[in-house]
């Protein structure tokens, strides 16, 4: 460790130009790194040091560096988000690591989630398992009182739990099988569990799933690791309530046979 | 496609059949394991015999059975599928092995149940598939003095080439002639290779359903904070502790007494 308390690290991280190229690791030196900055902002010190010696930037995913927008990932040493638990790389300090310790970057490991370049990863079928059926539909009008309809405090607890997937991802990328039901199930969930939910809740349910399989995710096999490297600590019980929903509505519901279109 | 298929072609409806015909094979685990404890009844294999010979003559058994060797069956190809299509949903690894806390059991149900399917088909040709469908079982011959309870056991050649079993009644005597499978057992247990087979199975199927008892009901979606300890204590004390060690016994058992 250097005088001033900072830290010299040895990055191995992986460079990948584009989804077509084959990808390596490329071994980098951080040097002079405060313990007090975030991981994000370390790769933006190397990142410099790059530029500087006209060399190609490190790319990876951020945006709002305060753990609430979902863009930042990162598989750093193993973890989804690096070896803390409950938060996301960019709530990541360096003084999480030893001085003169080699980190291994990897991106997100998934087909459904194809390297754009180095350790930026597409995950748009994200936003379509979304939009096949994450959604309410109301038509527009005056405000409700907030107090209209009652919801007791614990499903709104409940609800408010699966609201706060950011979906980064690290369920899939910590998942042995590339499995996207953390995610989905939460998003379900949050809609499912409260009544303004109701009306779509087993369109919904069989909408998601669809698209979650037409995306080529795995499938769920109840290791928890989804659950154990989620930034917002989401729980398995949202994927039972998600397979409970989805054999109801499949196997039980007979208003919504030919209801769904299914992509795959 | 028609609405049922899409259904069982869907993630969740291909794990809806491994968590049910998984829950069946349990099930099933508990009456096989009750029927063989007659192996320790200590009556040179009377009621052992009589218990096979039950099995494969009651017709409504029989009809379960083939039940059951689909289900095994369909178990295994659904967990193929499976394994397949989560290979393919991440088709390039990572260099550092994951390091997310998730039990080794819930990692490793493909190779456990790699090694029970392996199991399986050596225990089912030994045993099952020698007492039916070959002669290589022999028979026994038990005398019963239905008023003082004696029993005499003698071989017997049978002079047909099809006898299955016969009992007929001399005076207060009961005749009982029947597939001597407990002998069968008795001879293979008494071979070190077999009592290791059948231990390192054993250890398998306590580690597959440590796993497999509780994810099967996570999978149907029952899970709830009061019956979920409950499924927890069931999963992990009878099915991956006093059953696997039940069938572990036996050979072990036999072992030793064929030392003597």
């Amino acid at each position: 460790m250097s005088a001033n308390g900072n830290m010299n690290l040895t990055l191995k991280v992986w460079r990948q130009k584009n989804s077509q190229t084959a990808g390596k690791f490329e071994t980098y030196k951080a040097e002079n790194i405060s313990p007090d900055m975030s991981f994000l902002e370390m790769l933006d010190v190397v990142n410099e040091s790059l530029i500087h010696a006209k060399q190609e930037p490190i790319n990876f995913d951020h945006d709002c560096r305060e753990g609430i927008c979902g863009m930042c990932s990162l598989y750093i040493n193993g973890r989804p988000h690096g070896p803390k638990r409950a938060i996301t790389t960019c709530q990541l300090h360096m003084r999480s690591f030893k001085d003169g310790e080699t980190i291994t970057i990897e991106p997100w490991r998934a087909a459904a989630f194809p390297v754009i370049k180095d350790l930026a990863v597409d995950r748009s079928a994200f936003d379509r398992i979304q939009q096949a059926g994450g959604y309410i539909s109301v038509n527009t009008g005056g405000v409700p009182d907030a107090n209209e309809i009652p919801i007791p405090k614990v499903i709104a607890d409940e609800a408010f739990n699966s609201a706060t997937c950011i979906g980064c991802g690290a369920c899939v990328a910590a998942c042995k099988n590339g499995s996207a039901m953390l995610f989905t199930s939460a998003k379900i969930s949050q809609l499912g569990m409260l009544p303004q939910g109701q009306p779509e809740r087993y369109r919904r349910v069989q909408s998601m799933v669809s698209q979650m399989d037409a995306e080529g995710f795995g499938s769920c096999t109840n290791t928890g690791a989804c659950e154990a490297e989620c930034p917002k600590e989401i729980t398995l019980t949202n994927i039972a309530r998600m397979n409970f929903d989805f054999f109801s509505a499949k196997l039980f519901r007979e208003e919504e046979i030919g209801e769904v279109n299914h992509g795959g | 496609m028609s609405e049922l298929k899409q259904t069982f072609n869907s993630s969740l409806g291909k794990k809806l059949i491994m968590a049910l015909t998984g829950l069946f094979l349990s099930l099933f685990l508990i009456v096989h394991l009750g029927g063989n404890l007659l192996l320790f009844s200590n009556d040179n294999g009377y009621s052992f015999n009589m218990y096979a010979n039950f099995l494969t003559h009651f017709p409504p058994i029989e009809v379960i059975a083939w039940l059951l060797y689909a289900t095994i069956i369909i178990h295994a190809i659904y967990a193929l599928l499976l394994t397949i299509k989560n290979r393919q949903a991440r088709p390039v690894g990572y260099a550092v092995t994951p390091k997310a806390p998730a039990s080794w059991s819930s990692k490793n149900m493909g190779l456990l149940g790699s090694i029970l399917f392996l199991f399986i088909v050596i225990h089912m040709g030994d045993f099952w598939y020698k007492y039916k469908y070959t002669h290589s079982v022999g028979f026994k011959e038990y005398r019963t003095n239905l008023s003082t309870g004696e029993r005499t056991v003698n071989d017997f050649t049978p002079q047909k080439e099809d006898f299955e079993h016969s009992q007929t009644f001399d005076g207060d005597v009961e005749i009982v002639k029947v597939k001597d499978l407990h002998t069968k057992v008795a001879e293979s247990f008494s071979m070190p290779v077999y009592v290791i087979i059948y231990v390192i199975a054993m250890i398998a199927l306590s580690y597959h359903l440590l796993h497999g008892f509780q994810s099967a009901f996570r999978t149907l979606g029952w899970v709830h904070r009061k019956y979920l300890p409950i499924i927890q204590f069931i999963g992990t004390w009878l099915f991956a502790v006093i059953i696997p060690l039940g069938f572990a016994a036996m050979p072990i058992v036999y072992f030793i007494q064929s030392l003597k």
